[in-house]
């Protein structure tokens, strides 16, 4: 008998370690609309399932609590079956000897408060709260609900312009959205279950790319009806648009120079070129759209006066005011706001930065473009300052790669804490307190804590200060629109309490978001605006969408397309990602399962075609 | 084209046709269970998946399209093999007391396991679900029965646009239910049974109101009088394999007078009825424009009544406050027995036998109830619960004889024989109309652009100079469209003819099951047959109609008639669309 023997893995655990992989993906891959309780059965007998056997709380009671979940999915159990759960999972979650067991009750627990009437639900009328009303994930998940399998299957045809109609009639952002969205469709794809998610940003950016210009629909008889919108972003324009094409004269205010909101002022050209943002805008005012730029509301016009002149009003003033740190040092001389320095870059006013040192203060998507913008304005040492973990910002993590590998350093468990200036307010430093991540708070993420270590001094000529923005509602508040921690108060279909015909979207209500829910918000605001105005004016495409084919649907790599090399990108403004090629495209938009028509998605006959 | 074979056979076909299709067209019958052409394409039931040469995972023919080159095979060991698992999955899942189940010799299941030859036991554990039901509601859902084959939610969403039904929960446990969490008789359900008639086995069904039909029967102290709406006959027969010969009016009357009927009145009678009332009350409208919205609404269809009391509220108003032909003839026969015969009207119980579940929950309104307090129609009954009275009373119709409907309520024009067509209630109040202007008939056949299966039909009626604009609309998605474009301004009538079933009450949802075609368009040219037959074509001709008015009534829209005839239709609470409750 031999003292020791090497560990090996057997074929079944091998098997099972792919199955694990399974697994992840399959719940990465969970469509919207799912019974929570089914769905916590369903993860505590896999809870169960890794018990080891030693332990009563755990052995035993992790089985009769998958019975009693079970009583109750089969309308079997009473209101006194919850709370034997509830007690049950708490003795469970206080007595199991390891995580495999109080972790568990700890998830039965969670599910018993947070979705306790969908469990009273089923005890009482043997009934679930929750339905699949949405069951194609992607169109489900994009917040303007653009139909996605359609204009892939499109792409796949080749008939780009098409594709452009039918993204169109939910969305009048196409190009911009094939290049910056955040895209939300991508999180619970289906082919997740299989590889990976679908490049729906991709595919769409493919489409623009080859369509050449496509024309917007005709707008229907004009109605006589005036709407305003106040705010020339994602939410106004397509808010616009479709109220245009409903008929309604309609008049965008801006306060700025150039139509686009933050989609111009907040987004670096490397990402969106202007003249890419350029053709959606123009595209969305030849519908016959009036605009007033450098106008702001509430100076030059007042709320009233365009109450009094038009029919309906929709504000979608975006979320523009920057946020301050309140740091010792913050007014000195060569520190910016985000807002101030994009907005300056958006109106083509380029600060020059060569030879300094720049710190970058956030950890979000504006403080990625202000760090990114800063080695493009030639600036020899970028430094990102983080209070928290890299894995903690709230950035694309592709932008954090992007930025790294065009020679920005990225500085995390550092928190600010003054800002250093010479005698003429000039900035020397910013002055950092290293960190340790502690407790995880209610975000989910480590609480940035004091580190018994001291401070540290980053010299530095310029400071950007990238923490968040905040809405400009003063005036609105003052006009008497309801106004709630900043943001202007509004329900889920645009309408303001006691302010009929006046509406409110995008990132003023929601506060700093992406231009999708803000496009989402626009379409919404349109058809209730139609509505309000007595109308029922339909958008739709007309496009025919290619009949899908059946095939096995074997496992391939996702497509994503490459960046231009770092050394070379981080010297311009020009756009750093690349299209995909024709193979590419054809071959992602093949990998497209077609929701719309296989599993759920085709018993509601695959899509709205038309709202 | 496209060129392929199915098993072995090369056939072509046009690019898009679906597998099911291109093999139907070769003389292959490919089993399916779920299919429902155009309205429940789903591929749900997988008893359609063909093996395709080539592929790994097998395909359904009905929402697949054929490929150029594409070898079929429909009955491989594999499609064998899946086609059978899948059954005994579903049979799995099925409540299979098929002994004792309306369905039974009418069910898509049964008859696909028998084809299949499933004989054997089953492999899998029963795992029937049970849910409660209000059995009192007109409308019956049998979870245990349900196989979710989604036709009714589709039908209920795509023909008649009312999204009563869903796929309820997620998982295993997922089953149709009604939406929003709300019960039957909680919903704005019109009860028009279009999900019935298209249920793929007897999980919905109309509440069997045979028992107490047989308890009058039973009872000596009654009368027990049957009347027989419009669409009845063209369709009774079916259940039965007889053609339109065979099941004549003549059998129906003896049949029913057999199952202990004292009396068989003719519904058509009341349509003639209607008739006069509805014309009287149009014209009236007409020559009062400042009174009245346009356009006048028909009153004649509880399904159609139920949707706009829950659907467009505001519009009630512009409905003909004429009841419906059965409600009208059952007021009218328990009075004029009373006033006429000294009979205790208490003692008459009124069973109307039609097309229809609306009827049910119709009959059952607070106010019908003018004759004497008691409701004017005591029971409804489908046609389906009639041949099922028929069976279970051995009766063989195609050997009986034939008889008369009683008097006086049995004599119809044709003009109330077309009520249970589409179109069929506009054209008879046009005939009638045209003559109380112009007095003269017009050609009988004058206004036969209202026929047809047409769901939107329009026609301008010329009437000594005067352009009648009329609309006449069946199945509730295109009543929909009408109405919202009526409100949008986008079109104006003065007479709108509605029917909530798909081609008026010959596809109405009390009518034989045929699962997978429709009978309604034969059902409709059947009445128009009779029509065409009948020596009266015109209401206002019909002499038992104007015995009743010389000698009862008086004139149409008279204090009688308008307390026996007509209704209120604010008289009772109908559940609003959920929309409507949210604003």
């Amino acid at each position: 008998m031999s003292r020791l023997t090497i560990k090996t893995v057997s074929q079944a655990q091998t098997t099972v370690e792919g199955l694990y992989k399974d697994v992840e993906r399959r719940i990465i891959a969970s469509p919207p609309g799912l019974c929570p309780v089914d769905l916590a059965a369903s993860f505590l007998k896999l809870c169960h399932a890794q018990t080891c056997g030693k332990c009563v709380p755990c052995r035993v009671g992790l089985g009769q609590l998958e019975q009693l979940m079970d009583d109750v999915l089969d309308g079997s159990a009473d209101e006194s079956t919850v709370d034997l759960i509830e007690q049950t999972a708490r003795v469970i979650k206080n007595t199991a000897d390891c995580a495999i067991g109080f972790e568990a009750a700890s998830m039965v627990l969670k599910g018993v408060e947070g979705f306790r009437d969908d469990y009273l639900e089923h005890v009482r009328h043997n009934r679930c709260i929750a339905s699949m009303n949405q069951p194609i994930p992607c169109t489900a998940l994009c917040p303007a609900g653009v139909d996605i399998p359609g204009y892939v299957a499109l792409i796949h045809e080749g008939r780009y312009s098409d594709a452009v109609r039918l993204i169109r009639k939910d969305n009048p952002f196409p190009v911009v959205c094939g290049m910056i969205c955040e895209h939300p469709c991508e999180n619970r794809c289906r082919r997740g279950l299989i590889d990976a998610s679908i490049n729906i940003r991709g595919l769409k950016r493919y489409a623009c790319d080859n369509a050449g210009r496509v024309p917007v629909p005709e707008c229907a008889e004009p109605t006589g009806r005036k709407v305003a919108v106040i705010g020339g972003g994602p939410g106004g324009l397509s808010c616009a648009y479709y109220l245009s094409l409903m008929g309604h004269s309609v008049t965008v205010y801006d306060a700025h120079k150039y139509l686009g909101g933050m989609l111009r002022y907040g987004i670096p050209s490397y990402r969106l070129p202007r003249e890419e943002l350029q053709r959606d805008i123009d595209a969305i005012l030849s519908t016959g759209i009036r605009v007033e730029k450098n106008t702001t509301i509430g100076k030059d016009l007042t709320i009233d006066q365009l109450g009094e002149e038009f029919d309906a009003v929709f504000i979608a003033i975006g979320a523009q005011q920057d946020k301050k740190l309140n740091l010792p040092g913050e007014n000195g001389r060569g520190v910016f706001s985000a807002v101030e320095l994009l907005g300056r870059i958006g109106d083509g006013d380029i600060p020059d930065f060569t030879g300094k040192n720049v710190c970058i203060i956030g950890g979000g998507n504006t403080a990625m473009d202000c760090t990114r913008s800063s080695k493009r304005m030639g600036a020899s040492r970028v430094t990102c300052v983080y209070r928290r973990r890299t894995e903690d910002m709230t950035t694309l993590p592709d932008e954090i790669e992007g930025a790294v590998e065009e020679g920005c350093e990225i500085m995390t468990m550092s928190a600010p804490v003054r800002i250093e200036l010479d005698d003429g307010d000039n900035v020397t430093g910013l002055v950092v307190q290293p960190q340790i991540p502690g407790a995880i708070d209610k975000s989910g993420r480590p609480r940035p804590v004091k580190a018994d270590l001291p401070e540290v001094i980053i010299p530095c000529d310029i400071v950007i200060v990238a923490i968040g923005q905040g809405v400009d509602s003063k005036e609105f508040e003052e006009a008497g629109i309801p106004v709630v921690r900043g943001s202007i108060s509004a329900f889920d279909t645009g309408n303001i309490a006691d302010h009929e015909g006046i509406f409110a979207g995008g990132d003023c209500v929601s506060g700093p978001a992406t231009a999708i829910r803000a496009i989402g918000a626009g379409k919404v605001a349109a058809a209730n605006i139609d509505q309000y105005l007595g109308f029922n004016h339909e958008i739709t495409s007309g496009v025919e969408i290619p009949h899908p084919v059946m095939h096995d649907c074997g496992a391939y790599g996702r497509i994503q397309p490459d960046m231009r090399p770092a050394g070379e990108r981080s010297r311009d403004f020009e756009q750093i990602e690349l299209c995909m090629t024709d193979e590419e495209a054809c071959q992602e938009s093949g990998r497209c399962l077609r929701c719309d028509h296989f599993g759920c998605g085709v018993l509601k006959g695959g899509r709205e075609e038309r709202w | 084209m496209v060129n392929l074979t199915i098993d072995n056979t090369p056939v072509s076909c046009m690019e898009g046709t679906t597998i099911m299709d291109a093999a139907a067209a070769a003389g292959i019958s490919i089993p399916h269970l779920c299919f429902l052409r155009g309205i429940n394409e789903i591929a749900a039931c997988r008893m359609c998946t063909v093996e395709i040469e080539g592929t790994e995972r097998l395909v359904p023919a009905c929402d697949n399209v054929v490929q150029e080159g594409m070898d079929v095979h429909t009955n491989s060991p594999r499609v064998r093999e899946a086609r059978r698992i899948n059954a005994e999955l579903i049979m799995s899942q099925h409540n299979g007391n098929c002994i004792s189940c309306v369905r039974s010799g009418n069910c898509s299941l049964q008859t696909l396991c028998n084809d299949l030859n499933i004989h054997d036991g089953n492999p899998f554990t029963p795992d029937i679900s049970a849910r409660r039901w209000n059995m009192k509601a007109p409308l019956i859902h049998d979870a245990s029965k349900c196989i979710k084959c989604m036709r009714c939610v589709n039908v209920c969403s795509k023909i008649q646009d009312m999204h009563i039904w869903d796929l309820e929960g997620s998982g295993g446990h997922a089953h149709i239910n009604v939406t929003l969490g709300r019960t039957i008789t909680d919903a704005d359900c019109t009860y028009c049974g279009q999900c019935i008639i298209n249920c793929s086995t007897g999980a919905l069904r109309e509440r069997d109101d045979t028992e107490d039909v047989y308890s009058a029967l039973a009872d000596p102290s009654k009368i027990v009088v049957a009347q027989v709406a419009p669409a009845v006959r063209a369709g009774w027969g079916e259940d039965f394999g007889l053609n339109n010969s065979e099941a004549s009016e003549g059998r129906l009357v003896t049949a029913l007078k057999k199952l202990g009927f004292d009396y068989v009145f003719d519904t058509n009678m009341g349509a003639d009825m209607t008739i006069m009332e509805e014309a009287a009350e149009f014209l009236q409208r007409m020559q009062n424009p400042d009174h009245y919205e346009k356009p006048m609404f028909t009153s004649c269809c509880p399904g159609w009544i139920r949707f706009i009391k829950s659907q467009y509220p505001d519009m009630v108003p512009q409905l003909s406050t004429a009841k419906s032909p059965h409600q009208m003839m059952a007021a009218t026969v328990k009075a004029w027995f009373r006033d006429e015969k000294g009979i205790d009207p208490h003692s008459i119980y009124m069973v109307s036998i039609m097309p229809c579940l609306a009827k049910k929950a119709e009959s059952a309104e607070p106010n019908q109830n003018d004759a004497c307090g008691d409701p004017d129609v005591n029971t409804v009954l489908t046609v389906r619960e009639m041949n099922r009275m028929f069976r279970s009373d051995h009766i063989r119709p195609v050997l009986l004889s034939e008889s008369e409907f009683d008097d006086p309520f049995g004599f119809a024009s044709g003009a109330g024989k077309i009520f249970g067509v589409t179109g069929g209630v506009m054209e008879a109040a046009l005939r009638t109309a045209y003559h109380s202007v112009t007095g003269k008939n017009p050609d009988p056949d004058a206004f036969q652009n209202v026929r047809g299966m047409d769901g939107w039909k329009e026609a301008v009626i010329d009437i000594s100079g005067a352009k009648i604009k009329t609309a006449v609309v069946s199945g509730l998605a295109n009543t929909r469209r009408l109405i919202e474009a009526l409100r949008l301004g986008r079109v104006r009538y003065d007479f709108v003819e509605v029917m909530a079933c798909p081609g008026g009450c010959s596809g109405g949802g009390g009518m034989p099951i045929h699962d997978g075609w429709s009978m309604t368009d034969t059902r409709g040219s059947q009445l128009y047959k009779l029509d065409k037959n009948s020596d009266i074509r015109f209401s206002h001709e019909n002499p038992a109609v104007i015995k009743l008015y010389s000698e009862y009534f008086g004139a149409p829209l008279s204090e009688k008639a308008e307390e026996l005839l007509h209704t209120d239709h604010d008289g009772w609470e109908m559940p609003l669309n959920p929309r409507l409750c949210e604003r």
